[in-house]
């Protein structure tokens, strides 16, 4: 079992050996959600790195990640448990079989551990060898209020009461990483349970570096011009910027392409990969992407004298 | 990162101040030894100190409670104090609970942790005045009070400062003070009480009030006799109550929910007169239901949701009149619709939501980009209602090219006719369709 980092800096240490780049804030706050036994909140706008975050936990930690994606109308028998139902069906025909009439057993036998299904909620509060495992709870913003409330309980205690059991608690609670777009804003009984942080777009230091770790095969000065481009991109008023993931995605499609040199007719071709929205394309293909490019290549040069 | 970095920032105010070994912890400490009526409580004077940052939070509008001092406390122990970017990320991550507290925190910390003698006279000064939290505008507002106060504080304690006052010193006061435009006409508007004989007559109203948003089937069931679904786990405690001989079936039944409404609601100069019952009716649709998000927009776009919670109708009047700076003044839809469409809609839209949009259509920008915008409302929500009181006039014609841009893109189109009243109002959008709603087909062709 591998133990929790000690400071900030092990904390650092740790996402960066799990190829996670990440600075000094966000480090803070992992490091006091895995200190302080809180979850974490994680908020942000979609492809800059939420989930990715619990992944390189597990992995560094060497803990079992088990993960909760949230939808509309989640409920317990998909979030927390279920009744094996088939297997309690059969088992009541053969005590009928077998002419067992005390209703009481029969009661305790059906509803007990062996039929329960555990689902990831009450899956993250089984103990296990490698220390407690991380659970990610991803998208909260999609599920309804009814789950939030439920959730409290879970996060505040980790316990979780089924009716026919009683109530389960975990040995050692879980690493909990909540993530969420922001497509509504979660109640504060919620947020006040947990540690909050807001996952910003990276500067161009830094994402040039994830883009070095996360798409290693492309040029330096493709890598360089990529970066440079998009972060130009997030300053306009667009409705929908780039995140990370598509920054990364739009730098292998260029080597895919066998494209070394950012050229405006590789940027029209590609700019379906960058940004999501017919209204945003036709705003930067054409012109407006020659135009940033002249800037990203004055920029460059300029960074590359400088050296 | 492109988060407020506790080092940038310190630029803007006296370099004097900041030293710049960085602890400001415990300079601040050291500090607070000179005050008096401090005393020893708890982990020391470092406790001490977090507890007065958290109230001076709290004025400032966080939700921060007694809980979170202590949280607060733990995490600095946790982090220690030899690094002052831990130091602030520690405490930003309990206190800061929203991205738009961000600013706040930011500002409050850098100026408590130099001297929080400062800044507690500064809350005292501010804290009347805190409006919400919540309004976009707030951390402007902030920003201008802040400096305004440290502004008069410094005139005041020339000690304070001694020696060169920065250059950048005015910078401070200059900046904030932009950040409300000169261009845009602003006024307050006085609403008048509500008698209590027309409070009466609107509780009627508003209880007989149906807006023309059905329910719609969630993903969740409830136990109902008459469903179509079998509810196993229902069954099987039956099938146990009657001993397993038999299996009794029980069913359930899809659950309906009203769909999330958000009120987009025009409070230009056309539409003053209609400005006080549609207040009141957002007021009675705001605390009727839940997942109701309101925004007023003149020349730009106010989210006034938190405002229309006050369960008190005329306090919650009178803290959107606060909270409103374009009261009748022009009209800029389009624009007021892109603010909407990048900063609000993906976060109030998400789950399928209804949009109310209440103008007269008359644009001061000459529709200019409207059409993009609404068209990109339309796609994000379920329906879009268009309210307009000049259908009130047998012969109107959506003639105005703000009417035109937006005719094509809306679900429905309805007058509040003769919108004197709340009842009156009701009873429009009560009824189904028939007199009073209007198939925008027909609009269409004539916006042609």
């Amino acid at each position: 079992m591998i133990n929790i980092p000690e400071n900030v800096e092990d904390t650092l240490e740790l996402l960066s050996s799990g190829n996670y780049v990440s600075d000094r804030s966000l480090s803070t706050a992992v490091y006091l959600s895995l200190k302080l036994g809180r979850p974490l909140f994680l908020e942000g706008e979609a492809g800059v790195g939420k989930t990715e975050i619990a992944k390189v936990l597990s992995e560094t930690l060497g803990r079992r990640l088990v993960r909760l994606q949230c939808y509309e109308g989640l409920d317990v028998a998909s979030a927390v448990y279920e009744w094996n139902y088939s297997a309690q069906m059969i088992e009541i025909r053969m005590a009928e079989a077998e002419g067992l009439s005390d209703r009481d057993r029969l009661g305790d036998d059906i509803f007990s551990d062996k039929f329960l299904i555990h689902r990831p909620l009450l899956q993250a509060l089984d103990p296990s060898a490698d220390g407690p495992p991380v659970l990610l709870i991803d998208e909260l913003d999609r599920t309804d209020e009814a789950f939030e409330a439920y959730l409290l309980e879970v996060l505040s205690d980790f316990q979780i009461t089924i009716p026919e059991i009683g109530t389960v608690r975990a040995d050692e609670p879980p690493i909990v990483i909540i993530t969420s777009n922001r497509t509504r804003e979660i109640h504060d009984a919620l947020k006040r349970r947990c540690f909050y942080y807001w996952v910003d777009y990276p500067d161009a230091e830094r994402e040039l570096e994830i883009l070095n770790l996360k798409a290693p095969q492309a040029d330096a000065r493709l890598s360089r011009q990529v970066v440079e481009f998009v972060q130009r991109l997030r300053a306009m008023d667009l409705f929908k910027v780039p995140g990370i993931a598509e920054t990364i995605d739009w730098a292998s499609a260029l080597h895919q392409l066998d494209i070394i040199e950012l050229t405006p007719d590789a940027i029209d071709d590609t700019l379906g990969v960058l940004l999501k929205y017919q209204d945003d394309i036709a705003k930067i293909r054409g012109s407006e992407a020659a135009k940033i490019l002249d800037e990203v290549k004055n920029e460059v040069a300029l960074a590359q004298a400088a050296n | 990162m492109r988060s407020p970095s506790p080092r940038r920032r310190t630029r803007h105010v006296s370099e004097k101040a900041i030293p710049d070994a960085a602890r400001p912890a415990l300079q601040a400490k050291a500090k607070l030894d000179d005050l008096a009526d401090v005393g020893e409580v708890g982990g020391g004077k470092i406790a001490n100190n977090i507890m007065h940052f958290a109230r001076v939070l709290r004025a400032a509008g966080l939700p921060v409670g007694p809980g979170k001092v202590i949280e607060g406390i733990k995490a600095v122990e946790t982090v220690g104090l030899d690094n002052r970017d831990d130091f602030y990320w520690a405490l930003h991550a309990v206190f800061v609970n929203r991205r738009d507290q961000r600013e706040i925190f930011d500002q409050a910390f850098h100026i408590f942790w130099r001297n929080p003698k400062l800044l507690e006279r500064m809350a005292s000064l501010v804290l009347p005045s805190f409006v919400d939290p919540d309004a976009q505008q707030n951390a402007e507002e902030m920003n201008r009070r802040l400096a305004e106060a440290l502004k008069q504080d410094q005139m005041e304690m020339p000690g304070e400062g001694e020696g060169s006052q920065d250059e950048e010193e005015p910078e401070i006061t200059v900046d904030a003070v932009m950040t409300f435009s000169a261009n845009e006409v602003l006024q307050k508007t006085d609403f008048e009480k509500m008698s209590s004989e027309e409070l009466e007559a609107a509780k009627r109203a508003i209880a007989r009030m149906r807006l023309p948003i059905m329910e719609v089937p969630i993903r969740r069931f409830r136990r109902d006799a008459r469903g179509r679904r079998i509810d196993m786990r229902a069954t099987l405690r039956a099938a146990l109550r009657g001993g397993g001989a038999t299996i009794p079936l029980q069913y359930r039944k899809r659950q309906r929910r009203h769909p999330p409404l958000v009120v987009l609601c025009d409070i230009s100069g056309s539409m003053s007169r209609y400005s006080r019952m549609i207040l009141h009716f957002m007021h009675a649709v705001t605390n009727d239901r839940d997942r109701v998000h309101t925004f007023l927009f003149g020349t730009r776009l106010t989210n006034v949701t938190r405002q229309l919670r006050y369960k008190d109708v005329d306090e919650a009047l009178d803290k959107v009149a606060e909270a409103v700076d374009d009261w009748s003044g022009g009209t800029r839809i389009g624009h007021s619709l892109h603010d909407f469409n990048t900063e609000w809609s993906r976060r109030v839209l998400g789950q399928g939501a209804v949009v109310l949009l209440i103008t007269d259509g008359l644009d001061r920008d000459a529709a200019d980009g409207l059409d993009k915008e609404i068209e990109r409302l339309h796609m994000s929500s379920r329906r879009l209602i268009w309210l307009n009181p000049l259908l009130r006039y047998d012969r109107y014609e959506p003639k105005s090219l703000g009417a035109r841009a937006m005719l094509p893109h809306t679900d429905e189109f309805r007058s509040i006719h003769n919108l004197e009243s709340l009842e009156q109002l009701a009873e429009a959008l009560s009824r189904a369709d028939g007199h009073g709603t209007f198939q925008s087909k027909s609009w269409q062709e004539a916006a042609q």
